[in-house]
């Protein structure tokens, strides 16, 4: 049975601006499943914004398909709710009119005060309440930015939420208050999130399961790790879970060096380039033989 | 002297330089002879008339109490009030430029939205833009024939263009970001213009309407002093042609506070819709 969001042999070409072509990734596959929390994680460059543009239908990738829900993903929707990395608030409009403008898109048949209501409610689930979400954007802090596309894009229950570095812009302060918070409107919601993000320890506390890209050109989604680390997670016990270092560690030694070493190989044609499923579980002895791959190696020497 | 806020000190200056400079206008003209000091015989030999100089201010400020005090009389087509003469102005002035505004502004947004349109128009417009309105008089008074309408045509084609410019240039720079936010939403085109586009570029396109407005009222001046009958440009010549000094320098005055007062308008709606990002 096909996964929620089937990602399938997506392939993006863009011309490279000296007669030839740049391919940024070719045959990439991929699955999510239905109120899963996947993370991207990647070197810059190698083509995240890319798929979660695509995802998001506001782009056209070269060839392949994303099939949603049994459905071909064309052109955006709101089914697949965005939160830009630069936060896309409108300036003009206060914080609560920001989030109103979302909320009256998806039910154009409520009445005013339903919006805002139903508006106000996302607000104080982010920790925005009172006079702040009468100010506009610009007088706010980037972090408080930041909660209000969260609850833009979390008041419209959209399908599928895309999420492109979305606290790449904030303090580490900042951003473990917004983490948390995330976490705990995904925990109330059960929402399928697809998220990118640079930073490995943001991706262990939030992620099902964290899919790494090697560099670009010609990147590859090359594997897909389960995050063995029960939930509730909480940031400051998940790094006393016999999991975390091993994870750690592998995720540090691929985009550390084997990025490098799987990137810039192009694929023959027709090839299929689905993730190798990579599952560490020291608590779990009953390990898969299959899983016995260097990356693993690597993790237990 | 300490107490007193940037702007108090700014004021106080102002109206010390205003003294200042009357008091210096005031010395610098020659004792004159007033009109009631002339005999008959030297008014009806003109004999007043070559000495009327620039006029002191005390008698500018002795014919705006005068004018101002019933500023809309109207003593036949050669004498009406500075009050009339000043609403035909504002008439005309509103009439083309809020008929270039509803032109110039929709067009502006189909422009500012097409890329190829954008580069279509621009050399027409880059070509019709630098004309000096007044060269359009003459062919506007063969063809539309009427020198009310045509002096109304002329403020038309004098305000278009900041306004159409303005509105293209704002439309077409508006963040990717905001216009993918309206995509996200399912918003559609007409939408999309109305409640992300117009926004977004409002405060270009009400810097364009501001630089027309000052244009137009620049030009409505020189436009009744070719058409003549009426309005403040007509009235200024006409004072001219009488040889009352006087009542120019008083219109001139006139013409610069009606002007800020327009601009003043549209500084106080492009605050407005300004937005900081
Ligand atoms: N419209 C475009 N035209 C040409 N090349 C493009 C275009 N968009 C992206 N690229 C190229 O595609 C590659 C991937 O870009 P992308 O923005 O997806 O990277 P990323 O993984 O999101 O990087 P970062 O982590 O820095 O955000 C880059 O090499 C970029 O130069
Ligand atoms: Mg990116």
């Amino acid at each position: 049975m096909k996964p929620y969001l089937s990602i399938e042999k997506l392939t993006q070409r863009f011309p490279d601006g000296a007669g030839g072509e740049l391919t940024v990734f070719e045959n990439a596959s991929f699955g999510v499943e239905k109120g899963e929390f996947v993370v991207i994680l990647g070197h810059s460059g190698c083509g995240k914004s890319t798929i979660m543009n695509i995802l998001a239908g506001l782009a056209d990738p070269t060839s392949g398909a994303v099939i949603m829900d049994g459905q071909e993903v064309k052109g955006p929707s709101l089914d697949r709710g965005v939160v830009f990395q630069n936060y896309s608030l409108l300036p003009w409009l206060t914080t609560l009119k920001n989030v109103m403008f979302g909320v009256k898109a998806r039910h154009p048949e409520w009445t005013k005060s339903q919006v805002e209501e139903h508006a106000t409610k996302f607000l104080a689930m982010v920790g925005l309440e009172g006079d702040v979400i009468h100010r506009k954007p610009s007088q706010l802090s980037g972090g408080m930015r930041q909660r209000v596309s969260i609850a833009r894009a979390f008041a419209n229950h959209p399908k599928l939420l895309l999420l492109d570095e979305p606290f790449g812009a904030l303090d580490a302060l900042t951003r473990g208050t917004i983490q948390d918070e995330l976490l705990k409107i995904w925990g109330q919601m059960e929402q399928t999130v697809f998220m990118i993000t640079h930073d490995i320890d943001e991706a262990i506390l939030l992620a099902d399961r964290i899919l790494l890209m090697t560099n670009g050109p010609n990147a590859r989604v090359a594997e897909s790790v389960e995050i063995t680390i029960p939930r509730p997670r909480n940031r400051t016990e998940i790094v006393e879970h016999p999991n975390y270092y091993a994870i750690r560690n592998h995720l540090v030694q691929f985009l550390g060096k084997r990025s490098k070493e799987l990137a810039g190989q192009p694929t023959e044609a027709g090839q299929t380039n689905a993730p190798e499923t990579v599952r560490i579980d020291l608590a779990d002895p009953a390990e898969d033989p299959e899983d016995k791959r260097p990356a693993l190696k690597a993790v237990n020497s | 002297m300490g107490t007193l806020s940037l702007n108090q000190r700014a004021a106080l200056l102002s109206v010390l330089m205003l003294v200042v400079g009357l008091l210096i206008w005031e010395a610098a003209i020659p004792a004159q002879k007033a009109v009631e000091e002339l005999t008959e015989y030297e008014i009806l030999t003109g004999a007043g008339a070559p000495k009327a100089g620039v006029p002191p201010p005390s008698q500018v400020f002795a014919k705006a109490w005068e004018q101002l005090s019933n500023p809309f009389y109207d003593a036949g087509p050669n004498d009406k009030g500075i009050g009339i003469q000043i609403g035909y102005s504002i008439y005309r002035v509103l009439t083309g430029y809020f008929l270039a505004a509803l032109i110039a502004i929709p067009f502006g947004f189909l422009i500012g939205m097409s890329q190829v349109a954008y580069k279509a128009f621009n050399p027409f417009i880059q070509v019709l833009r630098p004309i000096s309105p007044l060269a359009w008089m003459p062919l506007a008074l063969f063809i539309i024939g009427d020198s009310e309408a045509s002096a109304i045509f002329v403020i038309f084609i004098c305000s278009i263009w900041p306004m159409l410019i303005n509105t293209a240039f704002g439309v077409a720079g508006v963040r990717e970001d905001w216009v993918n936010v309206a995509r996200t939403h399912e918003l559609g085109p007409i939408k999309t213009a109305f409640t992300v586009i117009l926004p977004a570029a409002a405060p270009t396109i009400l810097t364009g309407m501001r630089i027309s407005i000052g244009i137009a009222w620049l030009v409505i001046v020189a436009a009744e002093m070719l058409v003549g009958g009426t309005g403040i440009g007509y009235y200024v010549w006409n004072e001219w042609n009488n040889l009352d000094l006087t009542s120019v320098v008083f219109s001139i005055l006139v013409i610069g506070v009606v002007g800020m007062l327009l601009d003043a308008m549209f500084g106080v709606l492009q605050r407005r819709v300004t937005y900081a990002e």
